[in-house]
């Protein structure tokens, strides 16, 4: 059937991968279109930039670590995209962050050394690139710490969080106090939205001045603020004057938000476009070349038609990937061949969480330059990607950043789309 | 309701991962505690709703219907869909007032203020008269009404005669076209004629949205279909159907036929697969190289934003892409989500401020936009975009109608 809607490329999915791709694609001159069938996995993560976290001890230097990691994972989407690729993505993230629209926000923080943040729960986190919020926070740094944690959010218990750094070896206590708030259903979101108000600020830190002692930093669940977390986490520490950081919380995420709201700004500046809650369905072919998509649009379907397509679908969180109750597992958007699928008869799950999974890095199957195998214009970025355990690994963003960047820089290459610009 | 439809919305709720996206992105319980969010209203207080037994939830009474979540949700639950309904079985239960009744009909307020279009328009701007209204009838005397035209768009329709052309299309006008803004129908087939389309003009009435807003299912069913009717023997003879109503067009592709549970009416399918937003069609035939491109400069700043049911058509922003290739003009996206009137849902006294402050941010960037227009595809979303920022607003057609000097 004939495309309704023209695009140069068009990207599928709304997370880091999809929007990466897309903004560095339009940012360069193709018209660009990312269709998702809702928010990608930003809302849900902790809003850093995790490279690589273990090996499988504790990673201090992404940097130093990689090129080993890689030299024994072949398979692995840092050895597909080289261990190079990795800085220049991380590196346009930072500046889209800086020129989004919350104002002064910013990541720190480099491939050389990560970062040890305490989770929600005392955990330390090792993560690459964090924003300025959470840098505070560092378990590196000796300095004592003060949780402070409030009984209306119920999803972040300040003295279960202190308990746990004091056992890492840091001084660490617990401080509850009431924040003033009128929703019947208060998370990370509400108290978010609560902190971009300067008057509940100054209220808080006149509460809590008082009980902060010596020379503590003071750790809050990452709420400080939604349209302007670099005023809202200033103004605090100018007010207590003592730093003042961010601790990642259960979905909603607010750093998350940010993030996703950072790339989709970067997307719209650049002219691309987003249509979100449009599921695609299809594809229209000719021999190895997607010549267009299904999208399940109001009313009936929209072919919408491009020369190169990117795949950022996800993994089996997202969607991007199904295991039926038939054991089979698909590519759900076109049924593209898969890699690493447990062979019948053999172990795909392992009793415990954190065990090496045997269904975890199923993926795409892809070539060396990301094109899905069997196709000749799509792309594959993102959690699709094969290879990986990013929640075992502590590299998620990294990956979905690199390969984003990288298939964008495919894309234009194999397309001439940049010359045309 | 066929139960095969309850339990397909229904249904998805299972698919609910308690994620909180969709709360992260409503209008409206990002202002009001009233509303504490589309995930507790719905997928979380589904669960307790049984039928024949009271409801259990009354804060969905806040839901504007403006289907955001539905649009932000990666697990595809039908969380605005689950919410009209569960609307529905609210009012069925506690009643609904004369106002909603009122408000919900524009055919019968249009039929009665047309012909005394100045006393009306006068009335309606009467300090006196809106405070009366208020508290007699629970419309805020502040909320954005628009002007009736004194004349409606099919007084000029059985008029006009249409070139004969192979290209044939429907045009649907929606009642406020009928009504208040029959210019922007007759700009629409101007349009619509000037790039080769015939276009037919047939007798038709509302599509039963504003019901369906308010919860008046079976009224609601009664309207769309009625519409179906007048329609399908046009869309069965090969004519699309177009309109310039974005909400009106959005009810009669999917909106009607989930919500109402209208998914078996073999006419209101064809009309739902035949329909067309009539900036969606223009795109579509650019995209074929087929649109006229004698678009004269147009020296304007102009300010759009896609309203929250233009999204829902799931196309993305054809007016911007279409507003791109007039000459002069340059347009400034709007990057809001919402206006917050939601057809009827702001002008009602309780919820009027939770509208406004829903539509604040819109607001805001477009006084600071420097833009001397505001275009947008909804024309209650641009009485209350002219009534909150005191700009001047227009559909997008309006200024593809003025560059093509018609």
């Amino acid at each position: 059937m004939r495309p309704s809607l023209h695009y140069d490329v068009l990207v599928v999915g709304a997370g880091v991968a999809g929007l990466t791709a897309g903004a560095r694609l339009a940012e360069s001159g193709a018209r660009v279109c990312v269709l998702a069938k809702g928010v990608g996995s930003t809302h849900l993560a902790a809003g850093t930039v995790d490279v690589l976290g273990y090996d499988p001890d504790r990673v201090e230097s992404p940097a130093s670590a990689l090129p080993a990691f890689v030299g024994a994972r072949p398979d692995h989407p840092y050895a597909l995209l080289g261990v190079d690729a990795v800085g220049p993505a991380v590196d346009w993230f930072a500046t889209r962050v800086e020129r989004g629209p919350q104002p002064g926000y910013r990541y720190v923080g480099s491939l050389e050394r990560n970062h040890l943040l305490p989770s929600a729960v005392g955990a330390a986190r090792p993560s690459a690139l964090v924003p300025e919020t959470m840098a505070g926070g560092d378990l590196g740094a000796e300095r004592p710490v003060c949780i402070v944690g409030t009984r209306v959010l119920r999803e972040f218990h300040a003295s279960l969080c202190a308990g746990n750094i004091t056992r890492l070896g840091i001084e660490s206590r617990a401080l509850e106090v009431k924040f003033e708030i009128d929703r019947p259903e208060v998370n990370a979101l509400g108290l978010g939205r609560r902190f971009d108000d300067p008057a509940f600020r100054r209220d808080l830190a006149a509460r809590l001045g008082p009980l902060v002692q010596g020379d503590e930093r003071v750790g809050l669940p990452a709420v400080l603020g939604l349209r302007d977390p670099h005023g809202a986490w200033s103004d605090l520490q100018e007010r207590l004057g003592r730093p003042v950081f961010e601790i990642p919380t259960l979905p909603p995420s607010v750093p998350g938000m940010r993030m996703f709201e950072a790339l989709r700004a970067a997307l719209r500046a650049a002219g691309g476009r987003l249509v979100m809650g449009a599921r695609v369905v299809g594809a229209e072919r000719e021999g190895a070349r997607v010549t267009a998509l299904r999208v399940d649009t109001a009313g009936r379907e929209t072919i919408f038609g491009a020369r190169s397509v990117v795949l950022a679908t996800g993994g089996f969180a997202s969607g991007g990937l199904a295991l039926g109750s038939d054991w089979m597992v698909r590519e759900t958007m076109l049924d593209l061949p898969l890699r690493g699928v447990p062979p019948p008869g053999s172990p795909r799950f392992r009793p415990e969480y954190f065990d090496e999974q045997p269904m975890a890095p199923v993926g795409v199957a892809v070539e060396a330059n990301l094109r899905a195998e069997g196709t000749e214009n799509v792309l594959v970025a993102g959690a699709a990607l094969p290879g990986a355990e990013p929640w075992r690994e502590g590299s998620g963003e990294g990956i979905s950043l690199t390969s984003g960047y990288r298939a964008a820089e495919l894309v234009l290459a194999s397309d001439g789309v940049a010359a045309a610009a | 309701m066929t139960e095969v439809l309850h339990e397909l919305l229904r249904g998805s709720l299972d698919h609910c991962v308690k994620c909180t996206i969709c709360e992260t992105a409503c209008p409206v319980s990002n202002v009001t505690p009233l509303f504490p969010g589309p995930k507790y209203a719905g997928p979380q207080a589904e669960r307790y709703r049984v039928d024949d037994e009271p409801s259990v939830e009354w804060s969905v009474d806040y839901c504007s219907g403006c289907g955001i979540c539905t649009q932000v949700c990666p697990q595809g639950v039908k969380i605005a869909e689950i919410n009209a309904q569960a609307r529905h079985k609210l009012k069925q239960q506690k009643g609904v007032p004369l106002r909603d009744r009122l408000i919900a009909r524009p055919t019968v307020l249009g039929r009665l203020g047309t012909p005394v279009a100045r006393l009306a328009n006068a009335s309606l701007r009467s300090r006196p008269v809106r405070v009366a209204g208020e508290r007699v009838l629970g419309v805020h005397r502040d909320a954005p009404v628009p002007r009736f035209a004194g004349r409606t768009f099919r007084s000029w329709a059985r008029h006009h005669s249409s070139p004969a052309s192979g290209r044939r299309v429907v045009y649907f006008h929606g009642c406020g076209t009928e009504y208040y803004e029959p210019d922007v129908g007759e700009k629409t087939v101007a349009v619509l004629e000037h790039n080769g389309y015939q276009v037919d003009i047939p007798k038709q009435g509302c599509c039963g949205l504003p019901l369906q807003s308010n919860g008046l299912f079976d009224d609601a069913r009664k309207y769309v279909l009625r519409l179906a009717r007048a329609l399908a023997p046009h869309a069965r003879d090969g004519a699309l159907i177009v309109g310039n109503a974005t909400s009106c067009t959005l009810m009669l592709k999917r909106e009607s036929r989930e919500i109402l549970g209208l998914l078996d009416d073999p006419d209101l399918k064809l009309v739902s697969e035949r329909t067309y937003d009539v900036c969606e069609l223009l795109l579509e035939l650019h995209d074929r190289g087929e649109l006229k491109t004698d678009l004269q400069p147009v020296e304007k700043v102009v300010a759009y934003h896609a309203p929250c049911q233009q999204q829902g058509h799931w196309i993305g922003k054809p007016a911007l892409e279409l507003l791109a290739l007039v000459p002069g003009l340059e347009v400034r996206e709007l990057d809001a989500r919402c206006c917050g009137i939601a057809g009827t849902y702001g002008l009602k006294r309780e919820k009027y401020d939770v509208a406004m402050a829903a539509g604040a941010d819109l607001f805001d960037q477009i006084r600071t936009s420097q833009a001397g227009l505001v275009a947008c595809d909804s024309e209650t979303c641009r009485w209350q975009i002219e009534h909150a920022t005191h700009k001047p607003s227009a559909h997008p057609i309006e200024l593809l109608h003025r560059a093509y000097r018609l």
